[in-house]
């Protein structure tokens, strides 16, 4: 009873924050647009009503530019903090992220193909294409990580990790030929790699938000039997977690909505690996409550550092690079202090 | 109140040509068993003889590469898991908790095949949760991080959790291996007397002679993949079968301070031998 009522303060603590920085970073910008006027621009967009005393350009920056950056935002960081937690609990290792079977290096080499196949003079609409080959590379990439783990009946978090590593391995070799043939528009592929929330549209946002959803609840469906996999794989099929079916559902679930965030908006390390981490720290290991925490978390974090790439900054650095340059140090700090707590692990 | 669910006359188990091999090695061959309610069985062997992987079998996490296995009324890989899980608890013998959980959150666990997906657990249920937190002598670490116990008191948090499942049929996969003589002796007390009051039957693998005779009714001895002696304990824990199965000189003598069987053994001695 206690519990729940922690986790409900818990999760409606994170939501109210989000949706005030969300609030907060409409405004931010090159161009100052005050709260109110945020707020009179959303409930006017979403119920149709006249706009009163607001200039004309700030609806549309903030309509049409800012917001859907920033539900992207917050949708793709949800989604790295999410498939983070379930990935780490699925394979029982805290070191675990949604890019640690691979995925994210088959999304990688899916858009840089397309890339290249561009410098070739193969004609492709790159707005479609390099999202769709980033999508089929993570997702062909699960595919042959589950095909490779699967001589192993029970499918243990072993096999998976050591295909997925193999299967990385292989990729990135693959994409580092891929930049060698690209000679001086390598450029590109980097910058891709690197991440960026820059080019994020609504009809992206209205792509990202079922996959969010779905993923996430279907990753809070299981969340009790995710506890039960953290004792064990034995242990847990003896309290009548179905192990094997329980992997492939939250892999595959995960693995599609990561695969879609890594082609909507690159490679955006850290998020997945760090989140679940900070909040297994406050608020304890339960999954139940960990699942949800780390949609917000995640979402908190992206929007924060997207927010300061786009409108602090003076020049927008990668996203990727600067989650990694924020969550770093934080994380040395963190993992010192528990070392000096005598708690060496997580 | 459980055991009339049972049948007593039939096996509980019953194994007919169960066969379990890893790739091209054969851990278990041609097993013909039949283990029957009301009994505490004992499964013995040397390293590697195949204890662990028949409990696996007899628990259904692992299928039999050929032969079958029924369980009480229907074959064992036609249980639902969940129906299974309701049934039957096992104390596995490697207990790695990964992340933090507190000991009571850990035996809370145990409820999970009773519970409905998003219920908490009743009055009821915390009640239970708290006696047997008590009864296993742990009730003062139940706010502690599981990470942070020794592995005597991870494997009694193991049993609570297997007692939590509220099961009829309990299998222990040497429980009591990382126990010191009175926790051990208390945790197989605890046990013995939830199946002499007729609330569950156990099968339990066990590496200890003596702690098996005075915990088993009967002893399956394995060696080899095959089981090679099965029995009441006053028959087959005797010198000639204990020598026989781990290749030991072995003495064998009623104790009547424990009341029970006790086996001494030593090294075969090669001078005499010669």
């Amino acid at each position: 009873m206690q519990n729940r009522r922690k986790a409900i303060l818990f999760v409606s603590l994170h939501a109210t924050l989000l949706a005030a920085l969300m609030a907060l970073a409409a405004t931010m910008g090159f161009l100052s647009v005050s709260v109110s006027d945020v707020l009179q621009i959303v409930t006017g967009k979403v119920f149709r009503l006249p706009f009163v005393d607001i200039d004309p350009v700030a609806i549309s920056v903030v309509a049409d530019v800012r917001l859907p950056r920033i539900a992207g935002a917050v949708l793709v960081g949800g989604i790295l903090g999410v498939s983070g937690a379930v990935f780490q609990a699925i394979l029982l290792n805290p070191l675990a992220d949604s890019y640690t079977l691979g995925i994210s290096t088959g999304a990688a080499f899916g858009a840089s193909l397309v890339i290249v196949m561009q410098l070739f003079g193969l004609v492709l609409p790159p707005a479609i294409s390099i999202p769709l080959f980033a999508f089929l590379g993570g997702i062909g990439t699960l595919i042959l990580v589950l095909y490779l783990a699967s001589g192993d009946r029970r499918l243990s978090s072993t096999s998976l990790i050591l295909a997925g590593v193999i299967v990385s391995a292989i990729l990135s070799a693959a994409i580092g030929f891929l930049k060698f043939l690209a000679d001086e528009q390598v450029g590109i592929i980097i910058f891709w790699l690197m991440g960026s929330l820059s080019g994020i549209s609504w009809q992206n946002v209205l792509l990202l938000m079922p996959a969010a959803c779905i993923g996430s609840i279907l990753a809070f469906f299981f969340s009790r039997d995710l506890n039960i996999m953290a004792t064990g794989e034995r242990a847990a099929s003896a309290l009548g977690v179905n192990t094997v079916r329980l992997r492939l559902i939250l892999l595959a679930g995960c693995t599609f909505m990561t695969a879609l965030a890594v082609s909507v908006a690159g490679i955006i390390g850290f998020v997945g690996l760090i989140v679940p981490h900070l909040l297994r720290h406050l608020a304890g290991p339960d999954n139940r409550l960990l699942i949800p925490l780390s949609f917000f978390a995640g979402g908190i974090l992206l929007l924060i550092a997207d927010t300061i790439t786009r409108a602090v900054l003076p020049a927008e650095v990668p996203i990727g690079v600067l989650t990694a340059l924020l969550g770093g140090p934080f994380f040395c700090i963190l993992f010192k202090r528990r070392q000096q707590d005598g708690k060496s692990g997580f | 109140m459980a055991k009339a669910a049972f049948d007593t006359q039939a096996p509980l188990w019953s194994l007919k040509g169960v066969s379990f091999s890893y790739g091209h090695e054969t851990v278990l061959q041609e097993i013909d068993l039949q283990l029957f309610p009301g009994k505490s069985y004992g499964i013995l062997g040397p390293n590697g003889s195949g204890k662990t992987t028949l409990l696996d079998l007899l628990s259904g996490i692992s299928q039999p590469s050929s032969g079958s296995i029924h369980f009480i009324d229907k074959s064992l890989h036609k249980w639902s898991h969940r129906d299974l899980a309701r049934t039957l608890a096992l104390v596995p013998q490697d207990f790695m908790v990964r992340f933090g959980f507190t000991v009571q959150e850990t035996v809370e666990m145990g409820l999970h095949p009773h519970l409905h997906r998003f219920g908490s657990p009743s009055e009821q249920d915390c009640r239970l949760i708290e006696q047997t937190l008590e009864d296993t002598g742990i009730a003062h670490l139940a706010q502690r991080s599981i990470t942070q116990l020794s592995g005597g008191e991870k494997q009694r948090v193991a049993v609570a959790r297997a007692l939590t499942q509220q099961t009829k049929v309990l299998l222990m996969d040497e429980a009591t291996s990382n126990l010191d003589i009175h926790h051990s002796l208390e945790i197989l007390h605890l046990v013995r007397q939830r199946f002499l009051a007729g609330n569950i039957h156990l099968v339990s693998v066990m590496h200890d002679l003596n702690l098996a005779a005075f915990f088993c009714d009967e002893i399956i001895f394995l060696k080899q993949g095959k089981v090679v002696h099965m029995g009441p304990t006053e028959e087959v824990m005797t010198a000639e079968i204990v020598e026989q199965v781990y290749q030991v000189e072995a003495q064998v003598q009623h104790n009547p301070f424990t009341e029970c069987r006790q086996v001494s053994f030593r090294l075969p001695q090669k001078n005499e031998a010669v």
